[in-house]
């Protein structure tokens, strides 16, 4: 922002006739103030009247929404008053999306914390009815599915973004698979369990349920988050760095192996790690494909396995009799993923901050 | 000269020979190859495997299925729901997702602008079978009651013609939870947009004597309109494919209806097939294929049409991951 | 003679100039460097031809510099002389490169081990981010594949440290991020970076142009003491810079506008700067380029 000093204004005029520069404003902190002015109102109705919440919250709000405008309007002029309509009403969206979010996270911690106990952990449902068991067969399940998912997602979203920033270039092949990794990153998930069903039906026949479908179903969906998140990664790589490597006599695969991925190191491993986080909470391709069972199950190619999801859409779809322990267990269930993906999202994010060459280019 | 007797001086690295250095090289890029193309084996099993598996319940005869009907009077209600409910999802939240975008681009300052942006994000990855698990619980309980209002006072227009569902798990209700599925989506990809808005564009608007508004309206939406569009698509896309919140929200009996808040909902084909799989067998199971199929189709058409679009923008690095 | 000077005497064009290889035979060097005898060069990005038919013979030991207006091929030439240029896609070349008789281009001629021996200096400084200056000293050998004992990577990382003249600013600091050298000391460790290879030929590419006047002049003192080692190439902008360091010059231009770069004319520095041939060259020198 290089704003140069403007010239010493021409006095040709006598200086009666210049503009004033004043004009009516409000306070400048008039928006702040018609905030405190709404709050004050809602807790007035809510709590003095005796207003139900919600319409003391609509009360407290249009007497911003109206008033401010109208006061502006009055004294600064009709564009400064619909500029500070638009305010409140962007002001008012964000606050009204910000609902739902802490509304989420207060109901699930406030449903599901009573319920962490160390037996929620180390206990199974197996022979369990009514009050007790846990988690331990749901933990193993999601680790172990998820598991074999990065295992064979990780290297092939890995390789195929290698190959498409340092091989394919503008190639035909390389545009074809950038279009199909988009394709394949908007396939529904339900879409990509019943893939995997339809492909392990072949082989096993119908009703097959293992573990390993479910990876594979979750692979279809983790593959291309990796490879964008990757390419996106390794075209961030100055090429003056391939340059100095390729003119110090540097194969070109030891030139991606030892320069360009651990530079790119950091994005790369943020990137993996959000892709965990997305998959690790999908449950339609693992109910399709793995279903669910009350006992601890380790091996991936053999039957049902429990999951984190599967077990929280379970535990609330089927709580049996008597339901309140079943969908007690379902938030402690919801509580232990949720804590999962913010612990990965900030793990990912961490590691962005903290690992990141600090080159200043 | 000095140099007669070396033409070719003996250097340290000269032992490897170039065959073996280009077979590794050959290695690695057939390597990375060859994960390029297992993307595409793995899309061209997607379709052939539930082309093979689907088309045996798109045959099939009414008395072979569990629905007791052909599969198109079968499938026909469920595409209407989904896309009706994703239409719904779509209308609540892109208006909300830009006035979002704009708030955390220009109307916060920066660093807490970041910040928000960032729980916004958070949101994004909550998984959505506890988004299910909200809406049933605790969102469709607290519905009840503008449901009611809504039949009493605005009974006369058809999407409110009741009667009120007693439990709140209707259309319109899976709609909001799609909603805020669909929010962060969305916002993520118009602050994007935003971003990229030439600063000096905003600086002249504003030079002018431009409000913000003012600033905003001719400078910044249209500059990132087809940004925005295909940040929509790609939720609406979202929002078809979008499966356990629907199931788990939904009290659906696979009606085909406009009305909103009534205890008789449309169904979808994500949500149909989670509930009906495990304890489908047969030529039903095959149907439920079919039907994903179908849905595989729509969101392919949704997706394609937003990428076609996010794409005209060349600069448009794409959502956070 | 070695082979190449037989070569470089058959060039009608260059047979004058065997006089001013008398740097190659001077007293001080230690070990033979290379020079490089171009003939007839044309090269192409896909369908532009980007140069045609250069022929010049690069004298071992010694300072060439590339001096010409922008875009007229200079670094596109220079980076034919490693086989750089090939890392752009669609890339060919027409002619033959003999570096000490050895034909560049010839069938089954391995890149990556011509690079070894012909070195490249960029014209930003490109340390690498993740490694220490030591590791950046030691990258090019290290990469190659090749397991440095301690005391061995210690003496090949201070004599080129020592080649490049910055050992005494960064002696002390080698485990420290290359990043955070000034702009002129990343350049030297680029140079240490590249002579640790121990190649023959150093090939510079405007190295200077992204430093400032200090850093500059001690790059140019640094390149007056290495050529008793190597042969180098290097493109500069720079005018003075080229009088200053460069015992022989060749001046490129483009033969018009839309057609392929081209050498107009190259000699002794001296030559080139006082007494021209072309008459463009002369324009270009004196500054009165249109």
């Amino acid at each position: 922002m290089s704003t140069t000093a403007p010239p010493a204004p021409k006095r040709d005029d006598a200086p009666a006739q210049l503009r004033s520069w004043h004009h009516p404003q409000l306070p400048r902190r008039s928006g702040l103030a018609a905030l405190v002015i709404a709050v004050v109102l809602t807790s007035a109705l809510h709590a003095g009247i005796g207003l139900a919440l919600v319409p003391a919250i609509l009360a407290g709000w249009a007497v911003v929404v109206i008033g401010l405008p109208v006061l502006s309007y009055a004294v600064e002029g009709r564009r400064k008053a619909f500029d500070r309509l638009i305010t409140v009403i962007v002001s008012s969206a964000f606050a009204l999306a910000m609902i739902p979010l802490v509304s989420i996270l207060w109901t699930v911690l406030k449903n599901g914390l009573p319920v962490l106990t160390p037996e929620f952990f180390s206990y199974s449902m197996r022979n369990v009815v009514g009050e007790g068991g846990g988690i331990y067969h749901a933990i193993w399940g999601t680790v172990l599915i998820t598991a074999a998912t990065a295992v064979m997602s990780v290297p092939l979203g890995l390789l195929t973004a290698i190959y498409l920033v340092e091989y394919g270039g503008d190639g035909r092949l390389a545009k074809t698979i950038r279009f199909l990794v988009d394709v394949m990153t908007g396939i529904p998930s339900i879409v990509a369990g019943l893939f995997a069903y339809a492909l392990f039906v072949v082989f096993f026949g119908p009703g097959v349920r293992m573990g390993i479908a479910g990876a594979v179903a979750l692979t279809v969906l983790m593959t291309p988050v990796v490879v964008r998140s990757s390419e996106e990664m390794l075209q961030l790589v100055p090429n003056e760095l391939r340059e100095a490597a390729y003119a110090l006599g540097v194969p070109r695969w030891r030139t991606i192996v030892k320069v360009v991925l651990p530079t790119a190191m950091a994005g790369l491993v943020t990137g993996i790690t959000l892709a965990v986080a997305r998959v690790i909470g999908e449950t339609a391709p693992l109910l399709i494909t793995v279903g669910i069972t009350d006992s601890t199950n380790f091996n991936l190619f053999d039957g049902r396995m429990a999951t984190l999801p599967v077990f929280t859409y379970s535990s609330i779809m089927s709580p049996g009799v008597p339901p309140e322990p079943s969908i007690a267990r379902a938030w402690g269930a919801a509580l232990v993923l949720m804590l999962i993906v913010m612990v990965l999202n900030l793990v990912a994010r961490l590691v962005t901050y903290f690992f990141s060459p600090k080159d200043k280019r | 000269m000095t140099d007669t007797s070396t033409p070719s001086p003996p250097r340290g690295a000269a032992e490897q020979g170039p065959a073996k250095r280009r077979l590794a090289d050959r290695v690695f890029l057939g390597l990375s190859k060859g994960a390029a193309l297992a993307i595409v084996a793995i899309l061209a099993g997607v379709a052939i495997f539930l082309t093979a598996e689907g088309i045996p319940g798109i045959t099939a005869s009414p008395d072979e299925v569990k629905s007791g009907e052909t599969f198109l009077a079968f499938v026909l209600p469920l595409v209407f729901g989904t896309l009706w409910s994703a239409t719904l999802a779509l209308v609540i939240a892109l208006p909300l997702a830009v006035a979002v975008a704009l708030f955390v681009t220009y109307y916060v300052p920066r660093r807490l602008g970041h910040t928000l942006g960032y729980v916004i994000d958070l949101l994004a990855a909550v998984p959505s079978v506890v988004f299910g698990l909200w809406g049933m619980r605790v969102l469709a309980g607290k519905l009840v009651g503008p449901y009611e209002w809504l039949e009493a006072h605005l009974g006369f227009l058809p999407f409110f013609a009741g009667p009120a569902s007693a439990t709140g798990r209707t259309i319109l209700t899976a709609g909001i939870v799609l909603a805020v599925m669909i929010m962060p989506i969305i916002t993520a990809i118009a602050r994007e947009v935003f971003r990229q808005t030439p600063v000096l564009l905003e600086e002249a608007a504003l030079a002018l004597g431009a409000t913000r508004w003012e600033m905003i309206r001719t400078v910044v939406l249209p500059h990132g309109r087809s940004g925005m569009i295909g940040g929509a698509m790609l939720g609406l896309g979202r929002a078809l494919g979008e499966t356990m919140a629907v199931a788990m929200v939904l009290s659906a009996s696979g009606v085909v209806t406009f009305n909103l808040i009534s205890s008789t909902n449309p169904s979808t084909i994500p949500a149909n097939i989670a509930l009906q799989f495990n304890e489908a067998s047969g030529l039903t199971v095959n149907a439920l294929i079919a039907s994903g199929l179908v849905l595989f189709v729509i969101t392919f058409a949704v997706n394609f049409a937003a990428r076609a679009i996010v794409n005209r923008r060349k600069e448009f690095s794409g959502a956070n991951a | 003679m070695s082979m190449r000077s037989v070569l470089r005497d058959s060039v009608p064009t260059t047979a004058a100039r065997t006089t001013s290889a008398t740097a190659a035979d001077g007293p001080a060097s230690r070990r033979p460097a290379i020079g490089i005898d171009v003939e007839d060069l044309d090269i192409y990005y896909g369908d532009v031809h980007a140069v045609r038919g250069i022929t010049l013979a690069i004298q071992a030991q010694s300072v060439t510099s590339i001096i010409g207006p922008s875009g007229c091929g200079k670094s596109t030439f220079l980076r034919s002389l490693n086989r750089m240029h090939e890392v752009a896609p669609g890339a060919r070349v027409e002619g033959t490169v003999r570096v000490d008789g050895r034909d560049l281009y010839a069938p089954g001629v391995d890149p990556v081990l011509v690079r070894r021996e012909i070195g490249m200096v960029f014209q930003r400084p490109n340390p690498f981010p993740t490694m220490s200056i030591k590791d950046n000293v030691l990258a090019g050998v290290r990469l190659n594949g090749t397991r440095l004992k301690k005391d061995e990577a210690d003496t090949i990382a201070e004599r080129s440290l020592r080649g490049a003249n910055l050992w005494d600013e960064v002696k002390d600091r080698l485990n420290r991020p290359g990043a955070g050298l000034s702009g002129g000391q990343q350049q030297r460790l680029c140079i240490a970076r590249a002579i640790a290879v121990e190649p023959q030929v150093l090939l510079m590419d405007e190295p200077c142009s992204a430093l400032d006047p200090i850093s500059t002049s001690a790059i140019e003192d640094l390149i007056g003491q290495l050529k008793d080692e190597y042969t180098i190439v290097i493109v500069t902008h720079n005018m003075q810079q080229a009088a200053r360091v460069s015992d022989e010059t060749a001046f490129f231009n483009l033969a018009g506008v839309g057609e392929p770069g081209q050498l107009i004319e190259s000699g002794p520095t001296t030559k080139i700067f006082s007494n021209p041939d072309n008459p463009s060259t002369e324009a270009y020198i004196t500054g009165r380029f249109g």
